[in-house]
């Protein structure tokens, strides 16, 4: 009987493990931060990119039903395929209200991107080093954080925003 | 038309490996004791129409036939000649036709000499190893197929990826498929030695020769795998528990515990079940590392192009095997008797098995388990170095103290006596490592413990050969050899981790960084044009302070238009002393280059270690030849 | 004045061993991070952009005073455990590391059976 009982757990292991190796399969196995959805962003303060005495902080935040807080760069070209989305989301300014952030660039050269483009942002912070941007999780340019008026992360888009996340959007601030 | 020539011959070799397993069963049921002529045939026949199925592929490389698609995908009509060849195995469709290729060879080699031993047994191993070149068979013409056509015909292959034209990692592979593959062999074995009744001193005689075989072109495999990591890769390592790197680790640490157990199965006709278990899981081990490997399951450095179609075919495959082997060895299996004194040779060597069980368990956890959470709970982690480092670092002393005891005991029973005069060593060993700490520097606790075990391997090993040589035996000397390179590397290591100088920092061209140690001037930057790219050269010049030694080195970032991509190569001065390296990269959208230099001393011996131990298997591979 | 100098050579050499130390930590901390935009490469041997910015982002934290499991913690809570290489303590994570010593634990017991029987049967 002893010999019997080892037989099955084996058996029943290799099942189990061959199992998994199969569901594993159906895995997407590059990572995005996308588990992060449901946590807080936590304290922060974002210097103004035209003038560094004005700041923003965490606080004010919680004063908007919703914030989408954008990072993108004058020399980042997928930056210039969103921006149409979020002037359109920017016209929406009684549920939702967009925060830009700067990264890694130059104070001029961002502010010649807004005036040809457009600008969507009722706040834009600057982030010369980056620093800023690791501290709301971003590892691309551009990424974008939606969050409520309690700053829970409800959505994370890594990379352009395109009309289907565009619409989700939408939903999600109704 | 090569394509049709190849699939031809690939199907030919599919029809003979039917013919060859009908024919076996057939034969099994006569009463004559020898293996009939016909069986002969069809493997001969066999082995030839497959290496002529890879020199087609081969000649599709050389002659840049882009008519198949592998050859399009994977080669240029520029690439050089030994890349164009390199370019065959270099890639899964013709990696998998390597494999049957080795799978065939050894299933032929093994039929012809073992011609002394029982005919059942060899009808048996001839049955199941062509049974795994049939499922291979299958996957290549299914799914992985290297002749397939593509029409219209490309003017231009794809293939001209320079990271992967260098000589080193050209013969990884196939040195690693020696391994791999060649462990199917022992695999079959077992299984026939299984149902053919066929165990104990005959069994262990039949393998030992493949197992070695396969365990000294797995060890060099890995090792050439190190040293291409560390001059082409640009990051001053050799081993970085990757996935892939602990794929072809899995089935080393099955492999020397069977090449240690059969020692015994040899000498005193015990442990056959172990040494079954063991035969079955190195093959299972290398393909289950080729299913993480090929299936996309898992993100590399290394992984090729990955498809999960491929991953499903392996998994089928994988499973079939694993419930085979379980299947024959549960009902074959017989409860045996054991009778090992503890101060035996047979104790230490299952001591060793112990341990190989224990790391191989240890990785093997590591690949697998972010796997496993992830499908059963969705979470992500990492399972990188320190993990590795941390688990089985420790348990590293006392296995070398073990390994250069061990074989001081003799067989059945041991006195007294030599295990005492065995410890003796210690004391040299702990004298010299109070030397190193007291002059050069200190360490942790267990880095003291790491050298004065790997020190006291390496002097009883010297004592070893010392009295061997005196003796005039040299039956002993490969297994002290193979001993004293691992006693050898694993000091080398600890005193490359323990006393490495690393910086990691931002410059700009005319800029000077010093550190304790070192004064690096980044003089200048020149921009070369080579043949198929543009070397952005960084001229460097290093002043040793303690030793006011002045050194030049020139990283480089090439930039290749075909394909587009970007490499950085380091600049690396190899002496018998240290090695120099530095690797630069340009910092986007600044003026700055981020600088990583390392002073890594005795780095050379640790390849020189390494090497020693691979010597060590191929000498007794020689030196059992001549025996007979 | 001799013990002066004995005591100031010492504090020293323990300054300059705590500043190669300071640095060792550094990259330390450098080589457990992972680079998220990556195949499967360090903080310390990536050559991206990402990696560059979290040196800058770990400097300043060391600077802070801030603990290598602080720096972690941290991290972690922006980006997830996949970010560090070695795996957290945790109780997720409790299988992972106790297995591999439990398999050890079992086969030493094994072994220990095996001669602990052929000394019983050797006594018979």
């Amino acid at each position: 009987m002893k010999i019997n009982i080892s037989k099955i757990i084996i058996f029943s292991f290799v099942i189990f493990s061959l199992f998994v190796f199969w569901q594993g399969l159906k895995k997407n196995n590059s990572y995005d931060t996308k588990n992060l959805i449901g946590s807080k962003i936590s304290s922060f303060k974002l210097s103004e990119i035209n003038n560094n005495e004005q700041y923003i902080s965490q606080e004010k935040l919680k004063q908007n039903k919703y914030t989408l807080i954008n990072f993108f760069a004058s020399w980042c070209a997928p930056c210039r395929i969103e921006h149409k989305y979020l002037l359109s989301l920017s016209r929406e300014s009684k549920k939702i209200k967009i925060i830009g952030v700067n990264f890694k660039d130059k104070k001029n050269n961002a502010i010649n991107f807004l005036e040809e483009l457009g600008n969507p942002y009722y706040f834009v912070g600057e982030d010369l080093d980056g620093k800023a941007s690791i501290s709301f999780g971003i590892y691309g340019i551009p990424e974008s954080i939606l969050v409520d008026n309690e700053l829970t992360i409800i959505k994370k888009i890594v990379g352009p925003i395109d009309q289907s996340q565009y619409e989700e959007i939408l939903k999600l601030i109704k | 038309m090569l394509s049709n020539i190849g699939i031809g011959l690939v199907t030919l070799v599919l029809v003979l490996s039917f013919l060859t397993i009908y024919t076996a069963t057939l034969d099994l049921k006569t009463s004559s004791q020898t293996i009939k002529k016909s069986i002969y045939k069809l493997s001969l026949f066999q082995t030839t129409f497959t290496i002529l199925s890879f020199l087609t592929l081969i000649i599709g490389f050389l002659n840049s036939d882009f008519s198949l698609v592998n050859v399009y995908e994977n080669s240029h009509s520029e690439k050089p000649f030994f890349y164009k060849i390199a370019g065959t195995w270099g890639n899964h469709e013709g990696s998998l036709l390597l494999w049957i290729n080795i799978l065939v060879i050894f299933s032929y080699l093994f039929l012809v000499f073992n011609h002394t031993h029982d005919k059942k047994f060899r009808l048996y191993t001839l049955i199941f190893q062509n049974t795994l070149i049939l499922g291979f068979l299958f996957f290549l013409l299914s799914n992985s197929n290297p002749f397939s056509p593509i029409y219209p015909i490309p003017l231009e292959g794809l293939g001209l990826n320079p990271i992967l034209q260098d000589p080193a990692l050209a013969i990884h592979p196939p040195l690693l498929y020696v391994g791999f593959v060649g462990c199917s062999i022992y695999f079959s074995a077992a299984m026939a030695s299984l149902l053919s009744n066929y165990g104990g001193k005959l069994f262990a005689q039949s393998i030992k020769t493949w197992v070695k075989i396969s365990w000294c072109f797995q060890t060099l495999g890995i090792i050439v795998g190190s040293i291409w990591a560390y001059y082409e890769l640009g990051w001053g390592g050799f081993w970085f528990w990757d996935p892939v790197e602990n794929a072809s680790l899995l089935p080393w640490f099955a492999i020397t515990a069977l090449m240690h157990s059969l020692i015994v199965l040899e000498k005193r006709n015990t442990l056959y079940h172990w040494v079954v278990i063991l035969c079955l899981s190195t093959f299972i081990l290398s393909v289950i590392g080729t299913f993480l490997v090929r299936s996309g399951i898992l993100n590399s450095v290394h992984t090729f192009a990955s498809d999960p179609s491929r991953g499903v075919y392996i998994l089928i495959f994988l499973s079939l095997m694993i419930f085979s082997a379980l299947t024959i060895f549960f009902t074959k299996h017989k409860k045996e008797k054991y009778n090992f004194n503890l101060k035996s040779k047979e104790t230490f060597i299952l001591a060793n098995n112990w341990f190989m069980a224990f790391f191989l368990v240890t990785v093997l956890i590591g690949i697998l388990y972010p796997i496993f959470l992830d499908v059963l709970t969705n979470m992500k982690i990492s399972v990188g170095p320190p993990f590795f480092n941390i688990v089985i670092i420790p348990l590293v002393v006392p296995f070398m103290f073990l390994m250069a005891i061990g074989p001081k005991f003799s067989w059945i029973k041991s006195q007294n006596k030599i295990s005492y005069k065995s410890i003796f060593p210690i004391f040299g060993a702990i004298g010299i490592n109070l030397f190193i700490f007291y002059f050069f520097g200190e360490y942790s606790l267990l880095s003291n413990l790491i050298f004065i075990t790997a020190i006291f391997l390496i002097l009883h090993s010297f004592l070893d050969i010392k009295k061997n040589i005196s003796k005039k035996n040299i039956y002993q000397l490969p297994r002290i050899i193979s001993h004293l390179g691992f006693g050898l590397l694993v000091f080398f290591i600890g005193i490359n981790h323990q006393f490495s100088l690393e910086e990691d920092f931002n410059l700009k061209v005319g800029e000077i960084k010093k550190t304790d140690n070192y004064e690096i001037n980044f003089q200048d930057i020149k921009i070369k044009e080579r043949k198929n790219y543009k070397a952005i050269v960084g001229n460097f010049e290093l002043t040793n302070l303690k030793k006011n030694l002045v050194e030049y080195l020139e990283p480089e970032i090439r930039i290749y238009s075909n394909p587009e991509t970007l490499t950085y190569e380091a600049a690396i001065k190899t002496k018998i002393t240290s090695d120099l390296y530095l690797t630069m990269s340009n910092v986007s959208r600044s003026d700055y280059y981020n600088i990583k230099f390392q002073n890594k001393p005795f780095m050379v011996w640790i390849w020189i270690s390494a090497l020693m131990i691979t010597f060590g298997g191929f000498m007794q591979l020689s030196l059992k030849k001549n025996e007979d | 004045m001799k013990i002066k100098k004995i005591i100031f050579i010492i504090y020293f050499s323990f300054s300059l061993l705590q500043a190669s130390e300071n640095k060792s930590e550094l990259l330390e901390i450098y080589k457990n991070l992972r680079c998220l935009v990556c195949q499967g490469q360090s903080i310390a041997d990536s050559n991206s952009d990402f990696a560059a910015t979290v040196k800058l982002v770990v400097q300043d934290l060391l600077e802070e005073e801030k603990t290598k499991d602080e720096i972690y913690a941290f991290l972690i809570s922006k980006y997830g455990e996949w970010i560090v290489y070695q795996p957290t303590f945790s109780k997720s994570n409790l299988l992972l590391w106790i297995l591999p010593y439990f398999i050890f634990i079992v086969g030493g017991l094994i072994i220990f059976l095996i001669t602990r029987k052929s000394k019983n049967n050797k006594a018979n």
